[in-house]
Formats: C-alpha cells, sequence, structure tokens
C-alpha cells in the first residue's frame, strides 16, 4: 500500500477481503456500489474483476442506498461498500428502505474508533452505529479477522431475508491505525 | 398540451410520455411528478416516490443495470435532480442504453410553497449532463418536440437526458398508494414474476 496514503489496507497475509467476496458469490450478489475506502481496497479489486458482478463507483454513499433501491426493483441483489464516514451521507436516503421495505446490506470499514491517526475521523466514526441503529439499521460490529465474514454473512442474510438495512461495521482494530513512525 | 402561460403543461406531458409505453418502467421523483404519472394512470411498472429527495436517478440507474433490456425512465422535477447533481457523473461513467433523465423544470420548489431553484437562476441542467458525459441530450419547450423526446425514451441509445420546461402551476392532487411495499412489490412482480416473491 502507498506508505504516503493517510488509510491503512488490510495486510496482505490477511484473508478476510477474500472471505467476504466468497460470501458476496453465494448470495448471488450482482450489484456492488461503492465510495473506496482503504480497507475495502483488495475486495474492490475482486469484484472489478468478476464479470457477474456490476460494480458502480459513486459520487456520495447515498447514491448507493438509491442504487440498491433500484437494483432491488430489478431483481439484483446489492451490497454498498464505504468507510465510517460516508455512513454520515446516508441517513435520509435510507428512509428507502423502510418505505419499501428494501433490503440494504451496507459493509462499513471503521475508522475514528481505534488508534486514530486523523481528528477528521473521529466525530463520525463515533456516530456510525448510533446514526445507522437511529435510522432503524441492523448494526453488527466484527472486530476480530475471525468475525468478519459470519458477520458479514449474517448482515447480507438479515436484509434480503426480512427486508430492511442492515449492515457490518469492520472495527478499525482488525485493519489498524497508520502510526506514522510512532510505533 | 400547452398551459395559459406558453410553457409546456406538465401533466400533458407525463400523459404523452407514458402513453404506449409498452415494458418501459417509471420512477417518479417526489412531489408533483409523482403526481403526475399517477394522474394519467396509476401501473405496475411506475414508482412514484415519497421521499429519497435526490435519489430518483441512482434508482433508474440501479435497476437499468438490473434490466438491461427494458426501458427506465426517471422523471423527476428541478429540486430533486439538482439534490442528487453528482448522479450524472456516476451514471455516464456506466453507461446504461436503457436509461433516460426526464426533469420537468419549473423552476421552482413546488411542494414548499413555490420557492425559486437554482435553474430560476440560470443553472443549466442539460449543460451539466453534458459536462458529466451524457452525449445525448435535449432541452425541451414547445409541444411539437415532444414525440421526438418520446422516441429517445425506447431508442435504446442511452444514457439520455433532457430537461422540459415547463408551467410552474401546481396540478389537482392524486396521490398514488401511501403504502410503499405495495408500489415496490407490484413493480417487482410485474417484472420478475411471481418468483419475485420468493426469491431467497
Amino acid at each position: 500500500m502507498d506508505p504516503n496514503a493517510i488509510d491503512k489496507a488490510p495486510d496482505a497475509a490477511a484473508s478476510w477481503p477474500d472471505q467476504i467476496f466468497d460470501l458476496l458469490k453465494k448470495h448471488e450478489i450482482r450489484q456492488v456500489c461503492l465510495v473506496p475506502d482503504a480497507g475495502h481496497s483488495r475486495l474492490i479489486k475482486r469484484c472489478l474483476a468478476d464479470n457477474s458482478i456490476t460494480v458502480t463507483t459513486l459520487t456520495t454513499e447515498e447514491e448507493g442506498i438509491a442504487l440498491l433501491q433500484g437494483a432491488w426493483l430489478g431483481g439484483d441483489k446489492g451490497v454498498l461498500l464505504m468507510q465510517s464516514s460516508g455512513v454520515g451521507n446516508c441517513i435520509n436516503m435510507l428512509s428507502l428502505s423502510h418505505i419499501h421495505r428494501c433490503p440494504m446490506p451496507m459493509l462499513v470499514t471503521m475508522r475514528g474508533d481505534f488508534g486514530e491517526f486523523n481528528p477528521a475521523q473521529v466525530p463520525m466514526g463515533n456516530a456510525t452505529q448510533a446514526v445507522l441503529e437511529a435510522m432503524g439499521t441492523i448494526v453488527k460490529r466484527a472486530d476480530t479477522p475471525e468475525d468478519i465474514a459470519p458477520t458479514v454473512d449474517a448482515t447480507i442474510r438479515m436484509a434480503f431475508n426480512t427486508f430492511r438495512p442492515t449492515a457490518t461495521l469492520i472495527g478499525q482494530r482488525v485493519i489498524g491505525a497508520k502510526t506514522f513512525g510512532k510505533d | 398540451m400547452l398551459a395559459a402561460s406558453g410553457k409546456l403543461d406538465r401533466r400533458e406531458l407525463a400523459r404523452a410520455l407514458l402513453a404506449d409505453r409498452g415494458e418501459m418502467v417509471c420512477i417518479a421523483g417526489l412531489g408533483a411528478p409523482a403526481w403526475d404519472i399517477t394522474a394519467v394512470g396509476d401501473h405496475p411498472l411506475n414508482l412514484p416516490l415519497w421521499g429519497g429527495m435526490g435519489g430518483a436517478a441512482m434508482i433508474g440507474l440501479g435497476l437499468a443495470l438490473a434490466q438491461p433490456s427494458r426501458p427506465v425512465l426517471v422523471l423527476t422535477g428541478d429540486g430533486e435532480m439538482l439534490m442528487g447533481i453528482g448522479a450524472l457523473a456516476t451514471i455516464a461513467v456506466k453507461k446504461p442504453r436503457n436509461l433516460s433523465i426526464v426533469v420537468q423544470d419549473n423552476e421552482h420548489y413546488g411542494e414548499t410553497g413555490m420557492q425559486e431553484t437554482a435553474t430560476r437562476h440560470g443553472v443549466d441542467l442539460v449543460a451539466m449532463a453534458r459536462g458529466a458525459g451524457f452525449e445525448r441530450t435535449m432541452f425541451v419547450t414547445k409541444p411539437e418536440e415532444v414525440p421526438a423526446l418520446k422516441a429517445a425514451l425506447h431508442a435504446g441509445e442511452g444514457p439520455f437526458f433532457a430537461v422540459a420546461k415547463i408551467d410552474e402551476a401546481s396540478k389537482k392532487l392524486v396521490l398514488p398508494p401511501r403504502d410503499g411495499s405495495i408500489i415496490q412489490n407490484r413493480m417487482r412482480e410485474a417484472i420478475l414474476g411471481p418468483a419475485a416473491h420468493h426469491q431467497l
């Protein structure tokens, strides 16, 4: 990963990004939409390389909520990938899920919640779970690598089986925060 | 099709665009476009929005990508389009050939007291769409231009973007069903058949 980038990507040895990709395939996810995050960088590459998944890069995360609504109307299952700051951009648009009872699974990589370097990430990082739950989202955290795949599996299942917004928050403790030589 | 102001009548425009629609799906932005498509004939392939302001074009994109052989029309207002204007970039990059966006532009927020929108002050939505990368666009002010607008919705050469300048007057309120799950699921059944309700 670029040593000059401020966000940290998962270690090359970590298997959880590939486990998430396998779950997207198992659940026949056809549309993946995202505003990029370093924590999802390997997963995004895997999705872009897969011909049966349509990847849409958004200008803001709330577009992804609307896109999931459209995909479901047309019979496609979709997932929204974003970092915690992007959750704040989605809040009013999440009403679509309640209006229509539309499944909307979200996979969120956390910033600002464990050893963060960047002060700007902390306000939204600490509010992520509260604001999602305020909008009726079923939120589950994964703070160890082993927890990620089962939590993502549950998040996708609960969205499509029970018709609501659901989210997995992948803790910054898993990905790590940049220290800029202050180890 | 002209109102007393000499501008297009919004409801007659909606009626013309939805007549003989074939398999075309219509997403209508919240407020007057949703009332318009309902007034000219509620339909299982209509999704009149009650909320999600700024999201109509992106709902259209998700649907167009899922159903690439079916024409998808997003009919929305200038205020709704302005709120989600970044979607023009997102859509232009994906280039869905079956997606059309038609903005009924009355230069006002009609549901909240007719406050002026940015288009009242010269913001050019067609230029913004072209700048985003939409190669096919129209700017419609006259009834004789509507047949070409309607033909573009079915041409499969999108993404297509049009602004139709309309009379600002509000029309009789004709409300769609208020339970959004009915609106969503009747469309899913119309597109996917009864299997829509058994999908895992």
